[in-house]
């Protein structure tokens, strides 16, 4: 009667593990460049903390799975039935309170050790003092975007964030301030911290300092409406030089190519004027993206596809193509128009 | 064991003859479910609910799957994404979760007490009938709106409906408005159907029934209850505001009002967090009555499992907070839910521990009702460790929102509830048609779930620590998340198919089942003294107890538990 189950579950492990393997392989060699957020991969103080602490919890849980899970396992296998005819009942045992009393015990003292050990991570990363050197940015999170403002430095970033490398020798730490100018979003980049909300009528902080230079992705971690999975995280930690040829570069009024005016005139002339800003035109607005330096950045619609003209014509023309339910409303611009207001925007460097 | 070897009789005369289908059969039939008050149909009726809406949130769920089996899938727009994910958290939370509980409360704590009905019977009614018309308004969303073109009005700012998403605003149209109605008029049914498990855990129990002397499982959903009464009602209050706010000029939840959206979180966590634990101690009543029964002995440290039930619950109050982690508390606030949220540790350690010792040194029988048991304690372990891991506030930080946490509450609401309703089932089924359940089937049942879940739910974790987050429709090619959502979905459509087949055994056993006679497990609570099905009026005499076990005393005259107790 056992049988045939039995002989299912040996089939499906068999084959499970032979899929397992295959996938895996394909995961390690086939799938291209490969840039997973891993929070075992920290690459700044407090995500390293983190992973320091989470070593040890591991460890302790693991300790635990081990222990308990071989008992359940022994009591199961040792104590089963012997054979159907094996009626008599075994000696009634009600309980002892010396047992109790020992796991009761136990669990306290691992309590204890558990919560002092996570209380110092608590207090060490979110009550660190801010040294002077530190840079401040103030993180606007909107549906679905990023605001990225240099209060300091005047310049106002969209999506991707730039920050310096911060060494042990010059410590040049980010503070995030994060606001929300609509719903609630979340601020995650694994390896360079833990997620922190950005609460509407609230002021949340986060703090990181990358100690390699690269690129580190992460996404809002907080449903925030129809394109919550495309309101990607991009962040750029330069070296000084680079960071310092970013800023300066940010702190320029746009470009104005008399060879492309026709653009800027529908640019102006449009709606798109009222949600964008571009510094130096009359376009003020400010529910959409700085458009300022659009093509300094890699990506488009808060990472939603690359930034290559192609790409930017087809998003002015349908945003739904990359990003259905943005807030972005498709200009209904004739040809003639989108080549226009395409080739203007691609000289926003 | 015939009727007539207990002190406790069960049926007057002979059962009715069976009856010939007719269309007036038929109508009278109809009429007498619809009306009934019998605790016994009102319990059968929550669990066909909770069945029916199990199968509805699992087609959801094998969506989800679908679309998540590769990066950049255009199976389901993130609309229609959004929405099916909405419904298939609060289905599953509200209609199945909150409907189970009171299913097995209503048909066997009578039984067990001793008792003819619940205590307020037409109470009782109400309540079911309240929480059927909540879901089935609930799922009208899907027809509302649009009609089924993109799936209508359905709620689609998740099961927990931060505000000020939820707000005119950000939600025009009647999401909202069906998630909070809905809900606002299934918690009543809840609300009633606390009351009266309550009432009749206290004030209905036979002679020599004394507090402590009663099972475990009526223990605990007196417990489920009281807990129930306190926290639903937050959460009612907190819909109502929304309602104000989106129909009566209301700002409570209204930020670009003045209004504060971390004031809903914390109204909706007063409720969700005591949630999970209303969710979860009904499974350990299960589990309560299934070890000992199929360990042969008596369970291990009855006052501990009181007291640690009790202390659970109590604790569980204090620590809501801890899903709100990355919402931007201070240390001192961050550290004081850290302790709460590891305290709750130590009492459901104290429960696992006396499962085990209960299984030490007995004599286990591993029939479906076991195999289920065994394998719930083993993932409710492992659910419990990777809730502490959660419960370190750092580590949250990281983990918060992301597919780890998915895993960790699919294994507790799966791994532990799931699989103990499903052991609850293999175990009363016989007491409340007559007929067993096909082993063979529930062999097969089991092996294709544990299989499934563990594939699902053991791969689930990896993507969360990858920083793969929640509730997204789709994900990029280049995160490395691929292959671990592809086996994850694998492993869902085995669960789906295990379902299936318990679904089947439901139907099968039913007309062709093996008679089950009064007590097939050789059990030791009064539920057993009764024939299967029982008569309307349960027992025909008020039975008298001397133990904890009355059928115990009457089937070992010589070694009577009342010795030792």
């Amino acid at each position: 009667m056992l049988t045939e189950p039995y002989r299912c579950v040996k089939w499906s492990v068999k084959w499970f593990l032979f899929l397992f393997l295959f996938l895996a392989s394909q995961a390690i060699f086939a799938e291209g460049p490969q840039s997973t957020p891993s929070i075992f991969a920290p690459a700044s103080t407090p995500a390293n903390s983190i992973y320091e602490l989470s070593l040890f919890v591991i460890a302790i849980t693991g300790g635990i799975f081990v222990t308990v899970g071989s008992l359940i396992a022994w009591a199961a296998f040792r104590y089963r039935q012997h054979g159907q005819d094996d009626t008599s009942e075994p000696a009634q045992i009600y309980g002892s309170t010396q047992v109790e009393l020992a796991w009761t015990v136990i669990p306290i003292l691992i309590v204890v050790v558990l919560f002092l050990t996570t209380a110092r991570v608590i207090f060490a990363i979110q009550d660190a003092p801010k040294p002077k050197s530190a840079l401040d940015v103030t993180v606007v999170g909107h549906q679905y975007w990023w605001e990225f403002n240099y209060p300091k430095l005047g310049i106002h970033a969209v999506n991707e964030l730039h920050v310096p490398l911060s060494d042990a020798d010059h410590p040049t730490p980010t503070y995030l301030t994060l606001l929300s100018a609509d719903v609630m979003h979340s601020f995650w980049v694994p390896q360079l911290s833990g997620k922190t909300d950005l609460v509407p009528n609230k002021v949340n902080h986060l703090w990181i300092d990358p100690h390699h230079p690269g690129l580190y992705v992460g996404q809002c971690a907080q449903f925030c409406g129809v394109e919550h999975a495309k309101m990607l995280l991009r962040v750029y930690v330069d070296t000084p030089e680079q960071f310092a040829a970013w800023v300066k570069n940010q702190q320029q009024q746009a470009v104005n190519d008399p060879k492309v005016a026709e653009g800027r005139h529908v640019f102006e002339t449009q709606a798109c004027m009222n949600c964008h800003t571009i510094a130096g035109t009359a376009a003020t607005g400010r529910f959409g993206p700085d458009l300022t330096h659009l093509m300094s950045r890699d990506t488009l619609a808060s990472g939603a596809t690359t930034n290559t003209p192609d790409h930017l014509r087809e998003w002015i023309r349908n945003p739904d193509t990359f990003k259905p339910g943005s807030l972005m409303p498709a200009m209904q611009l004739s040809d003639q128009q989108l080549d226009q207001v395409t080739a203007y925007l691609s000289t926003l460097r | 064991m015939a009727d007539s070897t207990f002190p406790v009789p069960g049926a007057i005369g002979a059962a009715a003859p069976r009856r010939q289908w007719s269309q007036t059969a038929f109508l009278a039939w109809l009429h007498d479910w619809v009306v009934t008050v019998d605790h016994k149909k009102l319990g059968i009726l929550y669990m066909l609910y909770a069945i029916f809406f199990l199968l509805v949130g699992g087609v959801e769920a094998m969506l989800i799957r679908i679309q998540l089996i590769r990066p950049e899938m255009h199976f389901l727009s993130p609309e229609v994404f959004n929405r099916v994910f909405t419904m298939h958290g609060t289905t599953m939370v509200f209609l199945v979760g909150m409907t189970y509980i009171f299913g097995f409360a209503n048909y066997l704590i009578p039984l067990m007490v001793g008792a003819r009905d619940m205590a307020f019977p037409r109470l009782n009614a109400l309540s079911f009938w309240l929480t059927f018309f909540g879901g089935l308004l609930l799922y009208y969303s899907f027809i509302g709106g649009y009609g089924l073109y993109g799936a209508g009005s359905a709620p689609d700012t998740m099961w927990w409906a931060y505000s000020p998403l939820t707000e005119r605003a950000f939600s025009p149209g009647h999401a909202p408005d069906y998630w909070a109605l809905s809900l606002i008029i299934t918690g009543f049914g809840t609300i009633g159907a606390s009351i009266n498990v309550i009432a009749t855990a206290l004030c209905m129990r036979c002679k020599g029934m004394t507090l402590m002397r009663l099972p475990l499982f009526v223990w605990l959903n007196m417990v489920t209850s009281f807990l129930a009464l306190i926290t639903v009602t937050p959460l009612t209050a907190a819909q109502v505001m929304l309602l104000i706010d989106r129909y009566l000029g209301g700002h409570f939840f209204d930020t670009q009002a003045g209004g504060s959206a971390l004031i809903w979180a914390h109204f909706f966590w007063i409720f969700g967090h005591p949630e999970v634990y209303v969710l979860v101690l009904p499974s350990f009543a299960i589990a309560n009555e299934v070890i000992p029964v199929f360990s042969r002995k008596a369970i291990f440290g009855y006052p501990a499992m009181v007291a640690a039930s009790v202390g659970i619950a109590f604790v569980s109050l204090g620590v809501w907070a801890h899903h709100m982690f990355s919402i931007g508390m201070t240390s001192v606030g961050n550290a004081f839910f850290v302790l709460s949220t590891q305290l709750v540790g130590i009492p459901t350690g104290i429960k696992i521990f006396n499962w085990v010792a209960t299984m030490w040194g007995g004599k286990i029988r591993f029939s479906t009702p076991m195999l289920f048991c065994t394998a719930f304690l083993f993932q409710f372990l492992i659910a419990g460790l990777t809730g502490i891991i959660l419960s370190v506030a750092p580590w949250n930080w990281q983990l918060h929102n992301s597919y780890f946490v998915i895993a960790h509450f699919h294994y507790v609401l799966v791994g532990a509830i799931v699989f103990a309703i499903f052991a609850g089932i293999y175990y009363w089924y016989p007491k409340a048609t007559g007929r067993m359940l096909s082993e063979k089937l529930g062999k097969w049942h089991f092996w294709l779930f544990v299989i499934g879940f563990h594939v699902t739910f053991d791969t689930m974790h990896i993507p969360g620590i990858l920083g793969m987050p929640r509730s997204i429709f789709t994900y990029e090619a280049d995160r490395g998340w691929g292959t671990w959502n592809f086996i994850v979905s694998i492993g869902g459509f085995i669960q789906a198919i295990a379902v299936l087949v318990f679904a089947y055994n439901l139907i099968y056993s039913y007309f062709k089942g093996k008679s089950a006679g009064n007590d097939p497990w050789d059990a030791w609570t009064l539920e057993w003294a009764t024939p299967s099905p029982p008569p309307a009026y349960n027992f025909a005499e008020d039975p008298v107890v001397t133990s904890r076990r009355p059928l115990w005393d009457i089937k070992h005259p010589e070694d009577p538990d009342w010795r030792y107790e």
